[in-house]
């Protein structure tokens, strides 16, 4: 096939992944936008540290929910603050007031939550899983957190399901406060063992942290299964985003191998930032003429340094159509510019628009 | 400023370069080329005579491939003489503690292997940080806990992202608060000592002279207390054409004549020059910058890794 699946950017859902620093904000915001100007109603969201797309969508800072972008028809953007979305989680899914407010206020919980790797990608999920579920939007497109392991994101609902569903925890649970106990029976030599390790404070933190979430264990492990699910539904589609440097183009190979072995649909992948692939074919007497020759023999130093930019590109992309066979790279240009404005989205997105089902490139203005 | 300062001096921080110090953390952006500075910074290292070490965090062993060497997950490997790295697996430092917790190693295994206790770890908020940073300061000691291995005169990260990045050098302070005593507190409190004493540890960061990675650097800074003891611009072009070739060249340009082949090639040079001033805009926002050329869009190797490292010199 030598075009690109019709709405391979389309699906309800929209998840872009990828390398750090290959534009996957960049790509996120500007299909939301392509598609908002083909008339859905789009949320985008993202969830990356650097307010970047915030600064690309006129926003200063992003808030906790979808806000509209002035002059963009029906697009909705917001930034992802990990550490609020496990908060409403838990709120959401606590059995009462005590319960909610002994698992908010543990230290651990409260000191750790926001910090750490997994929590980011996990609330990236469980917000997309809110809001398919509110039904207020047409389309939601997910950007993805700079991850170095597609795993790291794939996986976080089905670690999260893992731990709830186990038995380890449960027996954890039935113990009550193990500290305690194991400090009175000589038969625990683990918890004794993990006391000793970790101190008392981080094991009375960590025991009073799973007692508060007992009650909502069912809950949870219910709503990372329903996350986890999400990710698989056939109309959750992957946008794969690199760029052609080396690293990003290893780490977009294997991020399609995890892909296909998680059953979830690849649905495009894009290059960004290609340099010219054709020759820069100037005749040096024609220059030479023209300028001089000395700026001449600059010109065509530029030239040169080009070409071999372009050619480096060209072997990535030869890479990467041996590797993803059927599936059409969609390519943007390395466009000079930094995208920082709604119509440097546009620009993208009319080279977006290229694979789009039924959006015209210009729609994209 | 004195301007009059010896080159040892550039770096203002405890008056020492990035390589008198047991840590030196590479931060930034996605992308920038963190691995790349890591690598080349550890070979500087090496050719000093310094017994030098790169680790990577969850990375995919971009370091020991730039050597032409193949990763080894949790592996000190020599990639060149005197340069060792690592990629660190957090599982093998979790091990590697409790061994070093428990008197008797029978009993570490039955700990580590125990399904409860995997569990419990991998679910604890910010433990995989934890057991990083403690890896990597074990790496760091003049004395290594880990047995008859050999201690590193200098220890260089090439730290996750951003984000995450700062996540690990917080987590042990975080810890050490959350736990008021016990192991986890005295050893929390130790690292954090370490990473917050400058003649031990050096913070750096990379971008490139993008607006976005400048911009993360700048707020990394900020996040950091306003300080860095490096900032590295990566892949900045050279200079090449002067106001006076500028304006010759949007002259030809403008002439309807030239071939087509002829206009795209004054296009490009212009495009390019206008590549080159939106950099130096870029370089201008940061502190002293250590600017590193851009070196084509090819395979890296040691030759690339030599030409870097002798940027790195003033910083080093």
């Amino acid at each position: 096939m030598s075009a690109p699946e019709p709405a391979a950017l389309g699906g309800r859902l929209c998840i872009c992944v990828g390398a750090g620093g290959v534009g996957k904000t960049t790509v996120a915001a500007a299909i939301a936008c392509l598609r908002a100007s083909a008339g859905e109603r789009v949320a985008v969201v993202t969830i990356d540290p650097a307010p970047r797309l915030a600064q690309a969508l006129g926003f200063d800072e992003l808030s906790g929910e979808p806000r509209r972008v002035p002059g963009t028809g029906e697009l909705w953007a917001m930034r992802l603050d990990p550490k609020r979305t496990l908060d409403e989680l838990i709120a959401s899914l606590a059995p009462n007031d005590a319960a909610r407010e002994r698992a908010l206020s543990n230290r651990i919980y409260r000191e750790l939550s926001g910090a750490v790797a997994g929590s980011q990608e996990f609330s990236a999920v469980a917000k997309l899983y809110e809001l398919d579920r509110d039904g207020n939007f047409d389309a939601i497109v997910l950007d993805t957190p700079p991850s170095r392991n597609a795993l790291d994101f794939l996986d976080a609902p089905a670690r999260l399901t893992h731990f709830f569903e186990g038995r380890a925890l449960r027996l954890l649970l039935a113990q009550g406060n193990f500290a305690t106990r194991a400090a009175s029976r000589a038969g625990a030599p683990l918890m004794g063992v993990l006391g000793r390790l970790t101190g008392a404070g981080v094991l009375r933190e960590i025991t009073a942290f799973f007692a508060a979430i007992a009650g909502m264990v069912d809950a949870l492990a219910a709503r990372a299964a329903a996350v986890q699910a999400l990710l698989r539904d056939p109309a959750t589609n992957f946008v794969l985003v690199t760029s052609p440097r080396r690293e990003a183009v290893d780490e977009a190979i294997a991020f399609a191998a995890e892909l296909r072995r998680g059953n979830h649909a690849l649905a495009a992948l894009v290059v960004n930032r290609i340099h010219p692939l054709e020759a820069l074919t100037a005749d040096p007497a024609a220059l030479g003429a023209l300028l001089g020759p000395r700026l001449a023999a600059l010109v065509l130093a530029e030239c040169r340094e080009l070409e071999l930019l372009g050619a480096a590109d060209l072997a990535a992309l030869a890479r990467l159509r041996e590797a993803f066979g059927e599936l059409e790279p969609v390519l943007i240009p390395e466009l000079g510019v930094e995208i920082e404005d709604l119509d440097g989205l546009a620009q993208i997105g009319r080279y977006l628009g290229r694979s789009t089902n039924g959006t015209s490139p210009s729609a994209a203005q | 400023m004195d301007t009059s300062a010896p080159p040892e001096n550039r770096v203002e921080h405890a008056g020492r370069g990035l390589l008198d110090r047991r840590l030196v953390f590479l931060l930034g952006k996605g992308g920038v080329g963190r691995s790349t500075l890591a690598a080349a910074l550890g070979l500087l290292a090496s050719r000093q005579g310094r017994r030098a070490i790169v680790v990577e965090v969850s990375g995919r062993g971009d370091v020991p491939r730039l050597f032409g060497a193949s990763a080894r997950s949790g592996v000190e490997s020599e990639v060149a003489p005197g340069l060792w790295t690592l990629d660190v697996d957090p599982r093998q430092a979790l091990a590697e503690y409790l061994h070093d917790q428990l008197p008797l190693r029978m009993l570490a295994d039955v700990i580590g292997s125990s399904t409860t206790f995997g569990i419990v770890a991998a679910a604890t908020p910010g433990l995989r940080e934890m057991l990083t940073i403690g890896k990597i300061w074990e790496l760091s000691q003049p004395e290594r806990k880990v047995h008859g291995a050999d201690p590193y005169d200098v220890v260089v990260v090439d730290a996750p992202a951003t984000g995450h990045g700062l996540a690990l050098l917080n987590a042990p302070r975080t810890f050490a608060s959350a736990a008021a005593v016990g192991p986890i507190a005295r050893q929390g409190r130790r690292i954090a000592a370490t990473l917050r004493d400058r003649k031990l540890t050096a913070l750096a960061a990379v971008a490139t002279p993008e607006r976005a990675a400048v911009e993360e650097l700048i707020g990394l800074r900020d996040a950091l207390g306003g300080s860095l003891d490096a900032e590295l611009l990566n892949g900045v072009a050279a200079a090449r054409f002067t106001d006076a070739d500028v304006a010759a060249l949007r002259d030809a340009h403008a002439l309807a004549a030239p071939a087509p082949a002829t206009r795209h090639a004054l296009a490009a040079a212009i495009a390019a020059d206008a590549r080159f001033r939106a950099q130096r805009l870029q370089c201008a926002r940061l502190h002293a910058p250590v600017e590193l050329p851009f070196l084509g869009g090819g395979e890296f190797g040691v030759g690339e890794l030599e030409t870097l490292a002798e940027h790195l010199v003033v910083a080093a």
